[in-house]
């Protein structure tokens, strides 16, 4: 496969990720504003703000309404949603001969529905119906993509821009709320109520999920164990990895030099620290530093995909 | 200018716009009575309600949009993706008028591929005088490098698009030969896939001959001219990349080949090897496709400020380490000047009388021709010889005084850079319209053509039509459509 096609497939996938992990952070806080909930708006979307990383030109300014709007259309700013599904799709235009027709048709759709939102059908009601038809869209692509593309290497790098983008964005949430329930003063830890945890479930679809592991009470120690070492559920940072391995194990060739060494040790050794990792670990030294760790992790083993596949140098390929 | 109804089907409330006066009308002869290959489609559009026919229209609208089967519009902000429009109405073309085009077809890609190789070794024609060697050696297109270099089994042109119109008498002729990257061949592919979803039960009863093949017959093609010793090459396509207006016909055909759609970015020539670069490492690179223009494909051989090719390709085509689908230096071909002498180029190679006629062209660089084009200007066509899709064109009856004047200077400056023809009363086919009445619209035809180790020419072509009324311009890029091409098989 050609090393661009593998990074546009990579990136497709990423953006993707990410598009639907902001729709969902946005529609389940969103969702919590209606309830009466002690944290106050300003520090929620703050929060929001700061899971998807603090993107120039965003601000709280008061209104949930225009913030939400902003986080979703307006495509000047990066981090928006539209920006992703249009990053996306521009990605994936660019290999249009390496995807099935029917990905293809299935994003450009999602693509004219996207950007083709008028102010004038941007009302609330409108936003909160929006949202989830955003979250279905991508839903439909990830089943398309499972059921007409050769799962061969094109769509391993498809696996492996999901679950970086998925790992790193679950840390980044948890290390928020961690952040964030530890170290302000306004209201420390029982304060933290019911209804935070559950957005934060909510945020990573695994409400349910946990449901059937603890039933339904909520402890901050659980959450943290199933967000980040449960096996079975695909939001978990484990998993996550897991599933992050054994794509980089499909794709790797052999004898491609000491960084696909570098590249296979260092994501094994983060699948290994989560497979034996123990949550009372985790939370007696510093689940922060832990989380950010992984977020560190994840950032090398991006850089370390790049010099095996994509940007190795020729003098090095013609050597081999 | 007199026009008349076509007789007998003024019951047809669709036809009450139709008319008929001295061009070629491709449903219904001289005194208006239908020709018999259109019958079943008129009576088929008949027994369609309009509001039905609107309906498929915007069916098929839907289809290419979100199959993504656009072009892109150069120099607009907005909606930079369009889709071609189209025509929902076929184009019928006999069984004895493709046998025609399809000889005279093969007579003429055979012909200029021995003039390209002749051209670039002996030069016999030029020695000889069939063809002056200012035209050649002043052609923008001509290239020095290729002298004396041999291409795999001598083709030059593997693939070409040639333009055809029908004329007042019902003869096709040639406007013009596209022979360095001619497009619209995914179109043709595409509207044929649409049409056939529109229109299923027609389409079988008319017995359309097949052209879905065109895609095996190209790869076949670009295999038989392989470097010696390459018996399973690597075939990749060769795109300027994402922001090119064909960029979509090359995702398709790379997609319909099953080869490598690559960017010049991906490819590395090392001792004049071509690789391109893989996940799995560098892969050797046997055979390009290449969709890039001459002056762009090698920064270093051509055009130093090109970001679109590879440097170092020239270096690597003369060693015989890769082949390029066409040529380079094809371009010489298609002249606008040249191209007024390709009947003699067809006679002196083959000895035979052309099959299918040129277009009367009047050579700026000859004082008398050049003088009757001045003189009447008004009534002419002067292309600039070296733009392609309708630009640098002034169509004399459509054009101002303040336009003629202008063009008249640029001829009187730079003469070898302007040919003039008749403006052309070229045949029309019935069009479906907003309304959903139907109406003439004039027509062109694109065959396209495959030379490899033998000639392919799938029956059909990309049919354009020139959308708006009265309008000559078919091509895509000043507005013009398209329509599917049934070749019949009776």
């Amino acid at each position: 496969m050609l090393s661009r096609v593998a990074d546009s497939l990579y990136w497709m996938s990423r953006y993707l990720e990410r598009a639907e992990n902001t729709v969902r952070l946005l529609d389940t806080n969103m969702g919590l504003m209606l309830d009466k909930s002690s944290t106050s708006a300003e520090r929620r979307w703050q929060r929001v703000l700061a899971t998807i990383g603090k993107p120039e030109g965003c601000e709280w300014k008061g209104d949930v309404y225009e913030f939400v709007d902003q986080l979703c259309f307006d495509d000047t700013k990066a981090a928006a949603v539209t920006s992703c599904i249009v990053l996306a799709r521009e990605n994936a235009r660019q290999v249009r001969e390496e995807i099935s027709s029917e990905q293809w048709q299935r994003l450009n759709r999602l693509f004219h529905e996207v950007t083709k939102q008028t102010d004038s059908d941007r009302s609330e009601l409108r936003l909160s119906e929006f949202l989830p038809s955003v979250v279905d869209g991508i839903h439909l692509f990830q089943g398309v993509t499972d059921t007409t593309l050769s799962h061969g290497e094109g769509w391993q790098f498809i696996q492996i821009g999901r679950y970086i983008e998925r790992a790193s964005s679950t840390a980044r949430l948890l290390e928020i709320y961690h952040h964030d329930s530890f170290t302000t003063m306004e209201e420390v830890h029982d304060g933290f109520e019911y209804l935070e945890w559950i957005g934060l479930l909510r945020t990573c679809t695994a409400f349910e999920a946990y449901c059937k592991v603890y039933t339904a009470d909520l402890t901050y120690d659980r959450i943290l164990e199933f967000l980040v070492l449960d096996a079975d559920f695909p939001h978990s940072i484990r998993f996550c990895i897991d599933s992050l391995v054994n794509a980089l194990r499909a794709v790797q060739q052999d004898s491609r030099g000491h960084h696909a060494e570098e590249l296979m040790r260092l994501s094994g050794r983060l699948q290994a620290s989560l497979r034996y990792g123990q949550i009372s670990e985790i939370l007696e030294r510093d689940a922060g530093i832990y989380l950010r760790r992984i977020l560190d992790l994840c950032l090398q083993i991006h850089e370390l995909i790049y010099e095996v596949y994509i940007r190795y140098s020729v003098q090095t390929a013609l050597a081999m | 200018m007199s026009t008349a109804r076509p007789s007998g089907h003024l019951e047809n409330p669709a036809l009450a716009e139709y008319f008929l006066d001295h061009a070629f009308d491709e449903m219904f002869g001289e005194h208006g009575e239908i020709r018999p290959q259109y019958r079943e489609l008129l009576e088929a559009l008949t027994s369609i309600p309009r509001d039905e026919l609107q309906r498929r229209k915007r069916s098929a609208d839907v289809s290419f949009l979100t199959q993504g089967i656009t072009f892109t519009v150069y120099g607009r902000e907005e909606g930079t993706e369009r889709i071609f429009p189209y025509d929902l109405l076929p184009r019928v073309i006999t069984s004895a008028e493709w046998q025609h085009i399809e000889r005279g077809l093969t007579q003429r890609i055979t012909a200029l591929n021995l003039f390209l190789h002749d051209i670039y070794n002996e030069g016999r024609i030029l020695e000889q005088g069939f063809v002056p060697r200012e035209i050649v050696y002043s052609c923008q297109h001509f290239r020095r490098q290729m002298r004396g270099l041999q291409v795999p089994r001598n083709v030059y042109i593997a693939v070409a698009g040639t333009d055809l119109l029908r004329l007042e008498s019902g003869e096709f002729a040639v406007l013009e030969d596209n022979l360095r990257v001619p497009s619209g061949v995914s179109y043709m592919l595409t509207n044929r896939r649409i049409m056939k979803r529109t229109f299923p039960q027609l389409f079988r009863s008319y017995g359309v001959r097949p052209i879905e093949h065109y895609t095996q017959a190209l790869l076949g093609t670009l295999k038989s001219l392989a470097p010696e010793g390459r018996p399973e090459p690597s075939i990749v396509l060769l795109t300027p990349g994402v922001y090119n207006s064909a960029y979509f016909e090359h995702t398709y055909l790379a997609r319909q080949m099953g080869i490598e759609l690559v960017e010049g970015r991906d490819l590395v020539i090392h001792d004049n090897v071509v690789y391109m670069r893989t996940t799995a490492g560098l892969k050797r690179v046997d055979v390009i496709y290449r969709r890039v223009d001459d002056d762009f494909i090698d920064p270093l051989s051509f055009r130093p400020d090109s970001i679109l090719g590879v440097a170092g390709l020239f270096n690597a085509y003369r060693a015989g380490n890769v082949t390029l689908a066409n040529a380079f230096g094809t371009g010489v071909a298609d002249d606008k000047a040249l191209y007024a002498y390709v009947p003699q180029i067809i006679k002196y190679y083959l000895g035979e009388d052309p099959v299918l006629n040129n277009v009367e062209t009047f050579l700026m660089t000859d004082p008398v021709q050049r003088r009757h084009v001045l003189d009447n200007i008004g009534s002419l066509v002067v292309k600039a010889v070296g733009e392609s899709g309708g630009y640098g064109m002034l169509i004399g009856p459509h054009s101002s005084k303040a336009q003629q004047e202008e063009f008249k200077r640029h001829i009187e400056a730079n003469p070898r850079n302007y040919i003039a023809q008749p403006t052309l009363n070229f045949s029309r086919a019935p069009c479906l319209q907003e309304d959903g009445s139907i109406q003439p619209r004039h027509v062109d035809l694109r065959p396209y053509i495959l030379f490899g180790d033998k000639v392919t020419i799938v029956p059909g072509g990309l049919t354009r039509v020139a959308l708006r009324k009265g309008s000559l311009v078919v091509n895509s890029s000043q507005g013009g459509g398209s329509k599917d091409t049934w070749v019949l098989s009776y």
